[in-house]
């Protein structure tokens, strides 16, 4: 794909005359860093960083049998979700294959609001259009109308909340969403979400409005060190809070159970049947290999598609990698055989024919609660 | 403009004729892509050993930043005698002099002749041309 065939958000010429580096990213041009990923991963952490998600799919599915419609294509329960609560799903295949990973934002059982990542909103919606079968549903692809900006870092709320009318965002808790004005534009989406390990918040509005928005933020945000961040960085800080990316982690391939998802798979009897349901129990009560991180002391570092080894045998192969200026070393995500994919457990990894040990470990390598 | 004293590779390497030997680098446009303008982006460099035989356009070894691992390209041909061991531990002298200090290896050439590299025009045109 060429650049030109690339699309674009209504922040593309911001984000180039300050200076980001362009790439391709699921068929957009989106900024991967404005200065270094690693500075920029640390202003996260440390105070707040805003990103433009203006690339990510936005579904709305309505009508009187939404979530029953959604409760037979998804693996959670979305007629469990509280109201103006989120939660994390798949779409999967009959074998378990996830098609994609989504958010569920629940306004009620007839509205529910669908996060999609940019590569795979198209197939989702497809897929769900397929599935509709006598459900009593709409759904309609908002990914072009609306802008998604995200604010990340623990004084998320701070540089946000001056912009807000009427809403104390103290009030929007974790995985959960209000709508309130902010810049003047009134009934913008607000969650308590993100994709890095800190508090924050992602907001949807209309994407006319994007360059007023990204401008008044970078303007209230600045005394609180807020900076714009790209894609290098929020690929750093979701690794490093062990959040899988389709793609890497997950793909037709590598099931949501292996992938340790188990906390957005239902199989309780109320939910009814869905689309790979009992491939994923068959897979649950049997799983084969597990994903897990790996650091490594060495100065080389973990790369998408580089082998594992214990001993002579090939055990697995690294799915994203990272410098961590967190944990303040190299990291990954792999998976290995269950009776290897224990903490402790040591393997190598094989960069062109070099071998570098690496420890096996739990993910995530870092969370912001459990310190 | 870049230096006009040596020749230079679509992929970024530097060649400079220095009495009977070609040394090798990178150029500062290779590091800023590598680093984009933080040194600390940089984390490993990979030389060969010296004594090594390269032929022309084979990868003589690997620069690694946060975001990716680049090859390095021989521009010519011929035999390892002297490598940069320094460079491997302070990669922060690419960013701040790829043209002198950052030196990677010197290649004793087969065939001197650099007829097939770049001038600094024309690498120039190259980089412009790509971005």
């Amino acid at each position: 794909m060429t650049e030109a065939d690339l699309k674009q958000t209504d922040l593309h010429e911001v984000h180039v005359s300050s200076g980001a580096k362009m790439v391709p990213f699921g068929g957009w041009s989106m900024p991967v860093q404005y200065a270094s990923i690693l500075d920029e991963a640390r202003r996260v952490r440390e105070h707040v960083g805003l990103f433009d998600l203006g690339h990510m799919g936005r579904l709305e599915v309505k009508g009187p049998d939404a979530a029953r419609f959604l409760d037979s294509v998804v693996t959670s329960f979305v007629g469990k979700i509280p109201v103006g609560a989120i939660r994390y799903g798949l779409v999967c295949a009959e074998d378990g294959g996830p098609l994609d990973d989504l958010l569920l934002y629940k306004s009620s059982d007839e509205d529910v609001f669908v996060v999609a990542n940019a590569s795979n909103c198209a197939t989702v919606l497809a897929w769900l259009n397929d599935h509709v079968g006598s459900h009593d549903v709409t759904i309609t692809d908002r990914s072009d109308e609306l802008a998604m900006l995200a604010l990340q870092g623990p004084r998320s709320q701070d540089a946000l909340q001056p912009l807000v009318e009427g809403k104390d965002l103290g009030e929007i808790g974790y995985y959960k969403f209000a709508f309130a004005t902010v810049c003047g534009i009134p009934d913008v989406r607000i969650s308590r979400t993100g994709y890095t390990g800190e508090d924050g918040f992602e907001i949807y509005f209309p994407c006319a409005e994007s360059v007023r928005v990204w401008n008044a933020l970078l303007e209230a945000g600045a005394e609180h060190g807020l900076a714009p961040i790209g894609l290098g960085a929020r690929d750093t800080l979701r690794l490093e809070a062990g959040m899988p990316l389709y793609g890497h982690e997950i793909d037709r391939e590598h099931n949501p159970v292996e992938a340790g998802l188990n906390f957005g798979i239902s199989f309780k009897e109320e939910k009814g049947d869905w689309v790979g349901r009992a491939a994923l129990a068959a897979i649950k009560e049997a799983p084969r290999r597990k994903l897990v991180g790996i650091t490594t002391e060495g100065k080389r570092v973990p790369r998408e598609g580089y082998l594992l080894f214990d001993g002579d045998r090939e055990v697995g192969h690294v799915c994203s990698g990272a410098v961590s200026p967190t944990i303040n070393t190299n990291i990954g995500s792999a998976y290995l055989p269950v009776e290897l994919a224990v903490a402790g457990q040591t393997i190598d990894m094989d960069i062109r024919g070099k071998r570098q040990q690496c420890v096996v470990c739990d993910l995530p390598f870092y969370s912001r609660t459990r310190k | 403009m870049r230096p006009d004293d040596r020749k230079y590779l679509d992929s970024h390497e530097w060649a400079k004729l220095e009495g009977d030997l070609i040394v090798v680098g990178i150029t500062d446009f290779a590091v800023e892509e590598l680093s984009n303008g933080n040194e600390g982006d940089l984390v490993y460099c990979d030389l060969p050993e010296v004594g090594r035989e390269v032929e022309q356009g084979e990868t003589f070894g690997e620069i690694e930043s946060v975001k990716a691992v680049s090859d390095l390209n021989a521009p010519i041909g011929g035999e390892i005698v002297e490598v940069n061991a320094d460079m491997m531990e302070h990669l922060e002298t690419l960013a701040e002099d790829p043209w002198k200090k950052g030196w990677l290896i010197k290649i004793k050439p087969t065939d001197a002749s650099m007829d097939h590299l770049l001038d600094a025009e024309a690498y120039e045109q190259h980089i412009t041309a790509d971005h």
